[in-house]
């Protein structure tokens, strides 16, 4: 089937822009039918091949974002090649030759390429660099944790106070309870076998003499409880201490297990799941072992309700503080656990077997803190740059946001420099011209606002200039009853202002800022006088009079003020027309306000003020070429590479703190498309 | 206290006071160490000691505004694009081709014949009659020792790169005769494949007589079919009934159609993006594309005042060229709506075919009036070596153009460009007519149910349909 389409040529140039006519309407809706034919199948196709172009846009979002783009793109490395690439069909021929190589050959020795031996290259595979730094920042971390520990536990053991140790025992008591109930919930059989060891306690403690008053200390107490009502209570604590050990722990009724079981099937337990975070090469996000002692030291902060016995002041600040030890003692814990298994995880996946040096890992700390850094960029990273899917706009708005508007064209042949000059010297005689109109313009409403103020006044039969100095109150004369509604509506409103300015002389203020303004308008005599020079001169010598009446320069009057005869206006004179021309008016688009624009500028570029490799950094050019190279397409293994590289991206921010050169150039970077059309 | 000669270790430790003793008695002499300005071969630089305190150089700003501003003036001074002008062809030149692994050749294929250039020395190397009647398109292979031309006998032709040696006869290695016009011919980037079109698109086996594959879509004739260079299995055409197609070339069917307001006369893929292209257009617009949304270009590039006839985008893929029938060249960022360049010479006519080439410093183009043309891509830029410290100054003064380019006297001689009377007075019609028509559609909007005349964007304008 074939269409002729020679009926919608179109016959001039704009008759077909509009395209909202009948015909093509028609026209429209049988190529729809046309399409339905093969559609589908050119959906999919089409699906299909978008779907694998779209794997270039972080490449191009790169490129765009790229501070410096050197082309041609994959350039061999300068510098010396390895031997092998040079003598490429080198031989051993002599004998003694041959041998050597025989021996190489024996041990494994790398023949062509001697910077690795094949041990060496399989411990590379097995682990890149950065996973490498990742495991090491890890390990130090776990080890650093361990030692805090240790220290930690050691200190404890030191403490020879007793209270703090029943506290300790007591909140551990509690926490162990908790857990057994969890227990009880997830895994039975181990609670068991904890209910077992729990039944031997109480056994132990059943049979044990203590927290009974058998004890030197419960004897003593017991003499003093007659009279002392603190020692009665101790001992009564002490009895209520061996009824909980020695009770026998109530096992939840088996309905109620079963309830809570149902309720746990209605609510499936990943819900409450930390949300998987995107990032796969990182271990610290993966997994979620921070994120639950984190909510578990969150309850204990607050919890809901927590028992504690109401004790002295001081104690009770005591148990908050063990309390919170405990926490990060938990999350201590809980991390290491993390690391153990995520650690037996990697074992198990990777066949390779990998020889860590644990010692060759050297400790230091500005490589976690780098790592912690890069954690937060890459946060950072991941809010922020959320590609859009569906938004075809993303791909190429970034980059040049500064793209100049129109060229502007003109009848003019630029030649030398004077011709330049002109059309500057153009430009600015335009530009004050409309200046001067728009200043022009304002005037003249400035004035008519003012007349028609005045006018206004002058109906209600009052001088300007009364008003403006004295207070309202004179106005509030008796008016012709014609205008009443008028006169009260002025009235009301007049009445509101004065409320809302209540406090502060506004026409006072007005008029004293205008003063102000005149004074500093107004020309100064300027003093010329240097002491000392055709006389004598000293310590508490005055030049003669004479003198300084010779060396006074009075200047000339400015022209009169424009505002001179308008008492409720000030036109401000500071503006020149002669610099407005080369003053940029209006903020260009990627900056948001004056200050940062202004700052932009006033940072300077050139040798002058900068250190030689500052100048080569900022003015670095944004596309380099290479002279005679021939530039290919960007290839698919760019592709690859690239998207590796985005994968394991953030080991730059691992090695390189970012400078405040890097910074400013990033933020300049995040300049958006401007949209012309 | 001190005995004479005893130098103590304070002393020491200040370098620069070097402590002489005279008869006992004490003068300190200042001393500089020579390593601090003595330069260690004579070829090195003079050291300077230089004090950044910003007190010591004052009016930075200015300064630095001044220089700016007389850089853009240099810049406008020395912007003189045109190069040279290769003649000798006989007829109009209608197409030409890039060698893709030597700078220096440039084929051109005319309404006649076809010529192989050398551009360094501007000289034509070899003369070739390959059709009868005009030469549509040419393609050079990828490995550079062939190229394809066709033509308007139905022929495809493939020959080799070689002069023939002397007495060897000027043959083609390959000839393929079609069914019906070729109007256009595009090389696999990779493989030994190439595409044609005229009645359909057909992609050709180098070793075949006849397509391996054929599309067409209710169309009768393409008037442009290219290869993404990036993403080397898919195509896009141009044709006749203003629609764009897309094609993949393992897929039995067409991709995806999008027609337009007005034909397109060529487009040219990104060779660097692998989604994008540009299309030059017959009402006066490029539009840019991303396959993926052809719903509407995310730019519309206007400043043409007659059809674009061709486009070329930079080898770096950040801007294109396009030639156009109101005999100028103008040049795109690929996504700015507006050029930042126009190239025109008295002489040249309708610029028919452009091409960038490929180390991103030349553009080259064909015109009407029997000549290939070839300009500087940056019109003030120095050519040929720089020295380390020029290239720092060129960089100074385009960091500070950059800097300052807000500031309207240097972006009123930045943006300075001569056009030819008549030009300019078509842009200045174009631009009344245009905002005639904005005025009117807002008033009768105005005058309207409201909502029922809704605002339709520039982009969203000059798209028709989208056919699956």
């Amino acid at each position: 089937m074939r269409v002729k389409w020679t009926n919608v040529e179109p016959c001039c140039v704009f008759c077909l822009i509009q395209g909202g006519s009948d015909d093509e309407r028609k026209h429209c809706k049988l190529l729809e039918a046309i399409s339905s034919l093969g559609g589908k199948k050119r959906e999919v196709a089409f699906e299909k091949t978008s779907k694998e172009v779209s794997r270039w846009q972080s490449v191009v979002l790169q490129n765009q974002k790229a501070e410096q783009l050197v082309f041609p793109l994959n350039q061999e490395p300068s510098g010396p090649k390895r031997i092998e690439q040079v003598v490429a069909g080198w031989k051993a021929q002599t004998p003694l030759e041959q041998e050597i190589f025989s021996l190489l050959r024996m041990n494994k020795q790398p023949l062509h390429d001697p910077v690795l031996t094949p041990t060496e290259e399989a411990s590379l595979r097995a682990m890149s660099l950065e996973e490498a730094k990742i495991r090491r920042a890890e390990l130090q971390k776990t080890r650093v944790l361990q030692s805090y520990y240790e220290a930690k536990a050691k200190r404890g053991k030191r403490i020879k106070s007793k209270k703090y140790h029943r506290i300790q025992k007591k909140v551990m008591r509690k926490e162990y309870l908790k857990q057994f109930d969890e227990m009880v919930k997830t895994d039975p059989a181990a609670a068991l076998e904890e209910l077992k060891k729990m039944e031997l306690s109480r056994m132990k403690e059943r049979m044990s003499l203590k927290h009974q008053n058998s004890g030197k200390w419960a004897k003593s107490k017991a003499i003093m409880a007659k009279y002392d009502d603190g020692a009665r209570k101790a001992m009564q604590k002490q009895l209520e201490v061996n009824k909980d050990l020695t009770q026998k722990l109530v096992i939840p009724a088996d309905e109620d297990e079963e309830d809570e079981e149902e309720s746990a099937e209605t609510l499936p337990d990943f819900v409450n799941d930390v949300e998987p975070i995107l990032d796969q090469v990182n271990p610290w996000m993966r997994g979620k072992l921070s994120t639950e002692p984190m909510m578990e030291e969150s309850n204990r902060l607050h919890p809901p309700v927590w028992p504690r016995e109401v004790g002295k002041p001081g104690e009770g600040r005591d148990d908050q503080e063990e309390d919170e030890e405990q926490m990060e003692e938990t999350e201590e814990e809980s991390l290491l656990r993390g690391f153990e298994e995520r650690r037996k995880l990697r074992q198990t996946e990777d066949a390779v077997e990998i020889s860590d040096d644990e010692e060759a890992l050297e400790v230091s700390d500005d490589e976690e803190a780098g790592l912690s850094n890069f954690t937060s960029l890459f946060h950072g990273l991941v809010n922020h740059m959320e590609p859009p899917a569906d938004q075809p706009k993303a791909g190429p708005g970034l980059g040049q946001g500064e793209s100049p508007a129109l060229l502007e064209e003109g009848l003019v042949r630029v030649r030398t420099l004077e011709d330049v000059e002109l059309l500057s010297q153009d430009i600015s005689a335009s530009d004050t011209a409309l200046l001067t109109t728009r200043d022009l313009g304002t005037e003249e409403t400035d004035t008519q606002s003012a007349t028609q103020q005045a006018d206004k006044k002058r109906k209600k039969m009052i001088d300007p200039n009364e008003v403006l100095t004295k207070e309202a109150k004179v106005i509030e004369m008796p008016l012709a009853p014609t205008a009443v509604e008028d006169v009260e509506d002025k009235e009301e409103q007049r009445v509101i202002i004065k409320e809302a300015f209540a406090g502060d002389d506004v026409i006072s203020d007005f008029l004293k800022d205008k003063r102000k303004q005149e004074e500093a308008g107004r020309p100064k005599v300027i003093d010329l006088t240097l002491p000392g020079w055709g006389e004598w001169g000293g310590l508490g010598l005055q030049p003669s009079r004479s003198k300084r009446k010779r060396f006074r320069v009075k200047v000339a009057p400015p022209p009169p003020r424009q505002d001179q005869k308008l008492p409720n206006i000030i036109i401000a004179e500071k503006r020149d027309s002669s610099i407005a021309a080369h003053q940029v008016c209006q903020l260009p688009f990627p900056f948001e306000n004056p200050i940062q624009f202004e700052r932009t500028i006033r940072s300077p570029v050139g040798r002058t003020w900068n250190t030689q490799n500052t100048v080569q950094k900022i003015t670095a050019p944004k596309v380099v070429t290479q002279l005679g190279a021939i530039i290919e397409p960007i290839a698919r293994e760019d592709l690859i590479k690239d998207i590796r590289q985005a994968v394991t991206g953030p080991s730059i921010n691992l090695e390189s703190d970012q400078g405040p050169q890097k910074k400013r150039r990033s933020q300049q970077k995040k300049k958006h498309k401007r949209k012309k059309n | 206290q001190h005995p004479v000669g005893e130098v103590t270790r304070k002393h020491m430790a200040v370098r620069n006071i070097l402590p002489c003793y005279i008869f006992g008695g004490r003068i300190k002499v200042l001393s500089r160490n020579p390593d601090d300005y003595v330069r260690e071969t004579k070829l090195d630089i003079q050291r300077v000691p230089r004090n950044y305190d910003p007190s010591l150089h004052p009016f930075e700003v200015p300064r630095e505004y001044t220089r700016a501003l007389n850089a853009t003036k240099l810049e406008r001074v020395f912007a003189k694009p045109f190069l040279a002008s290769l003649d000798g062809h006989r007829d109009g030149v209608n197409c030409m081709a890039k060698h893709p692994k030597s700078l220096s050749t440039m084929l051109s294929g005319s309404c006649d014949g076809e010529v192989v250039w050398n551009l360094t020395k501007r000289e034509c190397v070899r003369t070739l009659q390959a059709h009868e009647g005009f030469v549509r398109g040419m393609v050079v292979r990828f490995c550079g020792t062939s190229f394809f031309t066709v033509g308007d006998d139905k022929t495809i032709k493939q020959w080799k790169m070689e002069t023939p040696s002397y007495g060897e006869e000027e043959e083609p290695l390959n000839t393929i005769l079609g069914k019906s016009v070729f109007t256009s011919i595009d090389h696999h980037q990779k493989e030994g494949v190439f595409v044609t079109c005229g009645q359909q698109v057909d992609i050709w086996d180098e070793q075949r007589s006849s397509p391996i594959r054929s599309f067409s879509w209710g169309v009768d004739s393409f008037s442009c079919v290219r290869f993404n260079p990036v993403e080397t299995e898919l195509l896009a055409s141009c044709a006749s009934d203003r629609s764009i197609v897309l094609y993949d070339m393992r897929e039995a069917t067409p991709l995806k159609k999008v027609i337009m307001n007005m034909r397109s006369n060529t487009l040219c893929w990104n060779p660097m993006e692998a989604y994008n292209f540009t299309c030059s257009n017959e009402d006066y617009n490029l539009y840019t594309y991303d396959m993926r949304y052809l719903d509407k270009p995310f730019t519309v590039h206007m400043d043409h005042v007659s059809a674009v006839l061709d486009v070329d985008y930079s080898p770096t893929g950040k801007e294109f060229v396009s030639a156009s029938f109101d005999k100028t060249i103008r040049i795109f960022p690929k996504d700015s709506g507006h050029s930042r360049e126009v190239y025109h010479t008295k002489r040249m006519q309708h610029v028919i075919s452009i091409k960038w080439s490929s180390d991103n410093k030349y553009i080259l183009s064909a015109s009407d009036e029997m000549n290939i043309r070839l300009w500087k891509a940056n019109a003030a830029e120095k050519l040929g070596l720089l020295a380390p410290r020029e290239k720092a100054a060129v960089n100074y003064s385009q960091k500070l153009k950059e800097k300052f380019q807000h500031h309207p006297q240097i972006r009123r001689i930045s943006r300075h460009r001569h056009l030819p009377k008549s030009i300019y007075g078509q842009s200045k019609e174009l631009r009344v007519m245009k905002e005639a028509r904005r005025r009117k559609e807002r008033n009768v909007r105005k005058h309207s149910k409201p909502g029922s005349m809704p605002v339709v964007t520039e982009k969203e304008k000059h798209v028709v349909t989208v056919v699956n």
